[in-house]
């Protein structure tokens, strides 16, 4: 099953486009992480995945073809949006019944378990609590809904490294404890190895990389050779090049199993320095199925 | 559905129940209990004047005017109450564009101002259901505090009807009876739950519902009223007291001769009535003329406030309904 299936989609505001031809499948189990730079329509296809917005082409469904938006699909996708919006005049307490009351299912009693594990007081108002403790108050009210799909819009932005680390903590643990999938969108790439397992790289309103992070390392390789033959190289797609003095290095499409030029050194490549690549060569593209064999021209290098 | 093909899912939860509506009372109440507390708090510090006040002015107009023309009645009742009661009723026009604007443009402009809507439109509840069970509950809210204290008004201004000090189609205390007031508040708050859906920002929701609701307001009260029924038309002097005039003409040999203001009836009496003795009608009339008064008799009163109340109720719920479409259908 696909939490998100998207084909074709489209979203326009009034004259630019923030998302186009968007084409993705994300499999049920994975906690994906939908990395961009900014307005590069990551939030803009959240909003669509959980019904917020209407797409202006194509379509998305979630949850095994459920309209995105449904009654169904509200019931089963619970949303962090960006910077936790939480009614602010409410205490920690009355947001809990809030939410209670707007869902069919709510863990009252693990919510309250979480707080205060957490330490949020819970008749302090929601605007009073630190930034961290509103986004704990938030993952906590979206797990307690007890959720298929978890989609967080950039839930970490805003928290200073420790805050970070626990939230991604508890995310993870909810993944693997409950069964929950979980897509959240980022522009931080530290840290994307241990949280994703599933990686969507958006540009300029476009999916560029998409596929489990396993397979993606996979069939990448960095190779290091004298800068003078880099040009030279062409058995397989290469994605970037990055020159430093005398040796350059090259993220290629390739796998363990691909020959490696003499003179030059294959190494595994990490998965910040993956997307990163990606993210310098907004040309560049690796998607699942029957896109894959769309990169068989390397763009040429901008420096 | 394909729901049916989740594994570890109960089958019972494929076919989904929508969340119960009362679920919503709750929630409307805990997130709006402020400005409804300060509908109650406006209300019910004008009910305490309001009873305070009417009870000297029924024990004044009790011991004061029998009969109701008295000389007595228009020093000690009329004439040392009258004012308090103009002044209570223009204030009291107000009332309804407050709440329209402190109560209805808030409940959907806050939401899209601070971002929550995220929040509250993704929730299992679903948000075209979510704003309708908020505006149906806080409409009926306002609507039934506004007849309420309508009641307590009308009984206040009881008086001042009986001494003949005022008519109940007099503008300005038409849409403060029993049924107007409450469209009118009801009115206010769909046109302000709209605004703020369309504005998205509190402050100029606030502002434009202000400006409608006022606009609405005297377009109805200067030209629309007075069409509600045909008027009847006379050519008597007197008219009952309780009757709204709502225009008055002479006529000469059966032509029109001239309106009942204006540049022309001033030249023709001055020209015929130099005494003081008669009334500018009679002595109109000795020299020829006809005055004939097209007015809504008293009794059209109650058939009026239900004419009012029926439009104003429909285009509240019309209000409402498109402020759920927008709700559905806005793309964030």
């Amino acid at each position: 099953m696909n939490v998100i299936e998207t084909s074709s989609l489209g979203k326009r505001y009034r004259h630019s486009w923030a998302l186009r031809e968007c084409t993705l499948a994300i499999p049920a189990g994975h906690v994906a992480a939908l990395v961009g730079p900014n307005g590069a329509g990551k939030t803009t296809l959240l909003n669509l995945a959980v019904g917020l917005a209407e797409p202006t082409a194509g379509a998305v469904t979630v949850l095994g073809g459920l309209p995105a938006g449904c009654p169904a699909a509200l019931d089963g996708i619970a949303f962090v949006a960006q910077d936790t919006p939480l009614y602010k005049n409410l205490s920690a307490a009355d947001m809990l019944h809030l939410t209670a009351n707007l869902n069919r299912r709510f863990d009252q009693p693990c919510a309250r378990a979480r707080l205060a594990e957490l330490g949020i007081p819970l008749k302090r108002k929601a605007g009073k609590l630190s930034g961290g403790q509103q986004a704990q108050l938030a993952l906590t009210l979206a797990l307690a809904r007890r959720p298929r799909l978890l989609v967080l819009d950039e839930p970490v932005a805003m928290l200073d490294p420790v805050a970070r680390h626990d939230f991604i903590a508890i995310v993870l643990t909810a993944a693997i404890d409950d069964g929950v999938s979980v897509l959240l969108s980022s522009h931080v790439l530290a840290e994307l190895e241990r949280v994703a397992d599933y990686l969507i790289l958006l540009s300029q309103g476009r999916v560029q990389v998409a596929g489990g992070v396993d397979g993606l390392l996979a069939s990448h390789r960095v190779l290091t050779g004298p800068a003078a033959e880099a040009d030279t190289y062409a058995e397989r797609p290469v994605v970037h090049v990055r020159r430093a003095q005398a040796q350059a290095h090259l993220l290629v499409q390739a796998t363990a199993d691909d020959p490696v030029p003499p003179g030059w050194e294959a190494h595994p490549v990490g998965l910040e320095e993956l997307a990163l690549a990606y993210l310098r060569e907004p040309c560049a593209a690796a998607l699942p199925g029957p896109a894959r064999g769309r990169n068989t021209e390397p763009t040429e290098v901008t420096r | 559905m394909t729901a049916l093909t989740m594994p570890a899912r109960p089958q019972h939860e494929a076919r989904l129940r929508p969340v119960p509506w009362r679920r919503m009372a709750w929630v409307t109440w805990r997130q709006h209990r402020a400005a409804l507390g300060g509908v109650a708090v406006f209300f019910g510090a004008l009910a305490v004047y309001l009873w305070l006040s009417g009870l000297q002015v029924h024990h004044a107009y009790a011991t004061a005017c029998h009969p109701a023309g008295s000389l007595a009645c228009a020093m000690n009742f009329t004439g040392r109450y009258g004012i308090t009661a103009i002044f209570v009723s223009i204030f009291l026009q107000a009332a309804p564009a407050l709440i329209g604007a402190f109560v209805g443009a808030p409940v959907l402009a806050r939401e899209l101002e601070t971002g929550t809507f995220r929040y509250a439109w993704t929730q299992g509840f679903g948000r075209w259901r979510w704003a309708l069970a908020k505006l149906v509950l806080l409409a009926v809210a306002v609507a039934a505090a506004a007849g309420a204290f309508s009641a307590l008004y009308s009984w206040y201004d009881q008086p001042f009807f009986a001494a003949g000090y005022a008519i109940p189609f007099s503008t300005r205390l038409f849409d403060l009876g029993e049924v107007a007031f409450a469209a009118w508040t009801l009115a206010a708050f769909a046109i302000g739950a709209l605004a703020g859906m369309l504005i998205r920002r509190v402050v100029p929701a606030i502002a434009a519902t202000l400006a409608v609701y006022a606009g609405l307001a005297l377009a109805t009260g200067l030209w629309l009223r007075e069409h509600y029924m045909a008027p009847l038309l006379t050519s008597k002097l007197n008219l009952p007291g309780s009757a709204w005039i709502v225009s008055q003409w002479y006529t000469r040999s059966g032509k029109f001769a001239f309106p009942a203001r204006g540049s022309q009836i001033v030249s023709a009496l001055s020209q015929f009535c130099s005494s003081p003795n008669a009334t500018p009608a009679q002595c109109l009339s000795q020299h020829g003329y006809t005055q004939w008064s097209s007015y809504q008799p008293g009794s059209r009163f109650w058939p009026f406030q239900w004419i009012e109340g029926g439009w104003l109720v429909g285009l509240s719920v019309l209000l409402i309904a498109a402020t759920v479409w927008l709700v559905r259908r806005r793309a964030a």
